[in-house]
């Protein structure tokens, strides 16, 4: 089980992040760090009339927590802020369309917390 | 090494005895045997077996002492390493003379973040002894850090994150010289190796039961005598007073004096098992063969391509390190699904690991009951790890 948590996708996601790097302007952005396992995510978007327009990270983390980050980028690219606000854990965990271990949630749920923090959610 | 007794290590390999050592069976039925035929308050009862139970108690003090060197009034029960440092940090003001308190960067929470309150309580300062490249204390750097204005000097004796050994006489004798009270955090030392607080010459001395074969909830504070009589109270209660009025109350001898309420007695009872056990093998044969393992893993360890370690060479039982392009928690995670237990991420030591500029290792720690086949293992899981990642 838990050596499926590491399948193709998932790898090829960590080693080719999606939506990563800066933004030169951006209307919101965060700064989130996951002190228990040092996982560092910044989030910066451009919004436009509670549109998500860009949106780009940059940090460190574990291979779960960079795959979600590219996902949930990807998934929030030109949603509205309230739609953001209504996805949840469970949602934010089944793009990864592996079986998460408890231990391990905090890294997946990083991006989500980040996004939802630099909207004002 | 004896890993028949110990009957969780039947069915994984562990490597992370500097979080807590596994128990032999010897140390676990004798807790069982205090809750079946001892179980009664200590200090109180006049019957029979509260008389047994409070001899226990009293026996397992005295094996304590005994073991490093000390008198039996100069041991303080705690929870653990943390409470025992707490309870200093939270008395030891009249002792001090002096404005600094000087740490090194190893240090663990347990040992930084109680003095960082302190300081910002009682206007202190703190200063750091620093690492060198080779993650070994900076002994020339400690010459300058430790001078008249140092009040108290408190030190990790082995680093539970790098599994640096930190030369503590020598830091000791600095420290002796400017008359600062000297703390050594001997959690990660006591269960691998013969500790002499005589022969040390230090103050305080504080660690924890569960590192060392014993269960939870047992810790140790010992300090020199003279010291302790000087000391306030740190938890007022039952137990730790003399004499009691509705408006006044006086204090109870040492180490009474600082153990408010009812004690971990099972726990006390376990501790003492663990160190006859310990005793039995022999603490030097223990640090001998984890010396042996340790360097065995290190020279394995480093012949993984990409790998870096962060442990100085001679360091004993505890290896911290990073493979190239992989998570410290992805590591862990992966090993786990081979039944291989290791740590993962900033070992309780966010500064120091901000100053090496990780968010945290791998770690894999050694007790005397691993095996060359343990570490092999781990070799070849690590092997694996990197061809998840390729």
């Amino acid at each position: 089980m838990i050596e499926s948590m590491y399948r193709e996708h998932i790898l090829d996601l960590y080693k080719n992040p999606r939506n990563y790097g800066n933004l030169e302007s951006f209307t919101n952005a965060t700064h989130l760090y996951n002190a228990s396992c040092g996982d560092d995510l910044t989030i910066r978007m451009i919004i436009e009339n509670d549109i998500v327009k860009e949106i780009k990270f940059t940090g460190k983390g574990c291979a779960l927590c960079m795959a979600s980050a590219s996902l949930m980028t990807s998934k929030v690219k030109g949603m509205k802020k309230n739609e953001i606000l209504k996805i949840n854990s469970e949602e934010s965990i089944s793009l990864l369309k592996i079986p998460i271990s408890p231990a391990r949630m905090k890294c997946v749920l990083l991006p989500l917390e980040a996004i939802h923090k630099a909207i004002g959610g | 090494m004896n890993k028949e007794d110990f009957p969780i290590l039947k069915n994984i390999i562990y490597l992370d005895s500097a979080a807590t050592s596994q128990k032999p069976r010897q140390v676990i039925e004798v807790i069982k045997n205090y809750y079946e035929t001892q179980n009664a308050n200590i200090h109180r009862g006049l019957y029979k077996l509260s008389q047994e139970a409070t001899d226990a108690y009293n026996e397992s003090k005295k094996t304590v002492a005994k073991f490093i060197n000390a008198s039996k009034q100069e041991i303080i029960y705690t929870r653990n390493t943390t409470e025992s440092i707490n309870l200093l940090s939270h008395t030891i003001k009249p002792l001090l003379k002096g404005k600094e308190i000087v740490l090194t960067e190893l240090e663990h929470h347990s040992n930084l973040v109680p003095w960082q309150q302190f300081c910002k309580e009682f206007g202190f300062e703190l200063k750091f002894i620093p690492l060198n490249e080779d993650f070994t204390l900076d002994y020339k750097e400690a010459e300058l850090l430790i001078n008249e204005k140092t009040a108290l000097v408190s030190m990790t004796h082995v680093s539970n994150a790098l599994g640096t050994i930190v030369d503590v006489k020598k830091i000791i004798e600095l420290a002796k010289n400017h008359k600062a009270i000297t703390i050594i955090d001997a959690a990660q030392s006591i269960p691998h190796r013969k500790i002499d607080v005589r022969d040390l010459d230090v103050d305080f001395l504080a660690f924890s039961g569960h590192k060392m074969l014993g269960p939870t909830g047992i810790g140790v504070l010992y300090g020199k005598k003279e010291l302790l009589e000087q000391l306030p109270p740190f938890n007022f209660g039952g137990d730790m007073i003399n004499e009691v009025t509705f408006q006044n109350a006086t204090w109870n001898k040492i180490p009474e004096k600082f153990e408010a309420g009812t004690p971990n007695i099972a726990g006390a009872i376990g501790l003492a098992k663990a160190i006859n056990y310990l005793e039995k093998i022999g603490m030097d044969k223990i640090e001998e063969k984890e010396k042996t393992l340790t360097k065995y893993a290190f020279e394995k360890l480093k012949k993984i391509e990409g790998i870096r370690i962060y442990t100085p060479k001679d360091s004993a039982g505890i290896i911290s390190f990073n493979i190239e392009g992989i998570h410290s928690h992805d590591i862990a995670t992966i090993l786990d699904s081979k039944n291989i237990c290791i740590r993962a991420g900033h070992h309780c030591t966010m500064p120091l690991m901000t100053k090496l500029k990780i968010p945290g290792t791998a770690r894999a720690s050694f007790y005397f009951y691993n095996t060359e086949e343990d570490v092999d293992a781990l070799i070849k899981g690590l092997e694996e790890v990197k061809k998840v990642f390729k």
